[in-house]
């Protein structure tokens, strides 16, 4: 703990990182953000000759396909829903009332039709949807957005508003598992011309509670969740700084996402955490981007 | 046991065919249990019977098929019993 502390201290010190008072919650610098794009670049040159369709979305999804993902029943703990003043002048008197007296003011606050996305990909599956059949040679698409997890820690790589640049195949069984390896050997080779030591090691999500104790070991027993691990804050504990997510037919069915030849999409994704990526680089190299290795710059700023 | 479990596999687990017309033996998953009816599924035994599944039996095997969750049931129980 007190080497999290450490680090998230010495990275507000060096203003990488900017405190808001809540944990969790960060400001980047201009050098900070910097090293965020020149690691996006890097995903682009090894990525892009793939062909992936890009797709952006703002931090926010409609709440009605949040609802439909089911994303309640697993992460309850990690959501966060947008909710708004929707009273009259009378009822707006006395939230200014409860403020000035420092009650509760946001019992009255009412959910609007936004929740916070929680992984880059969660908009796409509804979008997908809507298109109609997905071509026999499968489909790929490339994402990026903010995510927010509530789960406030003084672990710098452990945010609540952080980035996930992600790629998602959707096709045959075998078309997505073949993604899925490609980019874990790709991963590997990625954090290896960044000077980074990485290992991949088998992986499930926090869901909640007793039934998500067996959701977990679902998870693992059945091989559809792998990390690409780096230390940052713990040698003994590395951080997830990649994912390689098989679905199965999980998001296929859900969605309604279908082949050409009427058969359920399998999907699989490759997410990177491009904040953990960044930490794991300055606590890697150092914190002075200039002194970093020659090869490491080479890589990412040519 | 084996037709309290049924009743709640019909309840709970969301299978497209009717369950007295899955053999004891049949692979529940392959009949079209999904992970989160498992859940379910699981959370409804151990209230029905009034037990807690250990969390090295929170697996897929343990509800394979209705002999599975029988099989596990029967262990969970005996275990309760010699401790």
């Amino acid at each position: 703990m007190d080497m999290q502390v450490s680090f998230l201290d010495r990275l507000f010190d060096a203003g990488l990182l900017i405190e808001t008072g809540v944990d969790g919650l960060y400001g980047r610098s201009g050098q900070f953000e910097d090293v965020i794009a020149a690691f996006e670049r890097l995903i682009d040159r090894v990525g892009g000759g793939d062909g992936a369709e890009a797709m952006r979305f703002p931090p926010g999804m409609n709440r009605e396909f949040f609802e439909t993902s089911g994303y309640m029943k697993s992460f309850p703990q990690l959501a966060g829903t947008v909710h708004s003043f929707c009273g009259s002048e009378l009822d707006h008197m006395s939230l200014l009332k409860c403020m000035e007296v420092g009650d509760d003011w946001t019992a009255g606050q009412e959910a609007t039709d936004i929740v916070l996305t929680p992984a880059a990909c969660y908009p796409l599956y509804p979008t997908v949807a809507r298109r109609g059949k997905i071509s026999a040679k499968g489909a790929l698409y490339d994402l990026q957005s903010y995510c927010f997890r509530h789960e406030p820690s003084k672990d710098p790589a452990r945010q609540q508003l952080f980035r996930m640049r992600e790629y998602v195949c959707m096709g045959t069984q075998q078309h997505v598992t073949d993604f899925r390896q490609s980019w874990m050997d790709r991963g590997v080779e990625m954090m290896k011309s960044v000077g980074l030591d990485v290992t991949i090691d088998i992986a499930n999500d926090p869901f909640f509670g007793r039934a998500g104790k067996m959701m977990a070991n679902n998870q693992r027993d059945q091989n559809l969740k792998f990390e690409l691990l780096i230390p940052i804050t713990s040698t003994a504990n590395p951080t997830a700084c990649m994912s390689f997510n098989y679905h199965q037919d999980a998001f296929g069915t859900k969605w309604g996402l279908n082949l050409e030849d009427g058969s359920v999409a399998h999907t699989a994704c490759v997410g990177f955490g491009l904040e953990r990526i960044a930490l794991a680089l300055f606590h890697t190299h150092g914190l002075d981007v200039k002194a970093w290795p020659q090869e490491v710059r080479a890589t990412l700023w040519g | 046991m084996n037709e309290t479990i049924r009743e709640l596999l019909g309840r709970v687990g969301g299978l497209p065919v009717a369950v007295n017309e899955i053999a004891d033996d049949a692979d529940l998953y392959a009949a079209g249990l999904s992970s989160f009816a498992s859940v379910q599924l699981m959370l409804g035994i151990e209230e029905a019977f009034d037990l807690e599944f250990p969390d090295s039996l929170l697996n897929r095997k343990s509800f394979a098929s209705i002999q599975a969750i029988e099989q596990t049931l029967t262990q969970i129980v005996k275990t309760q019993a010699a401790a």
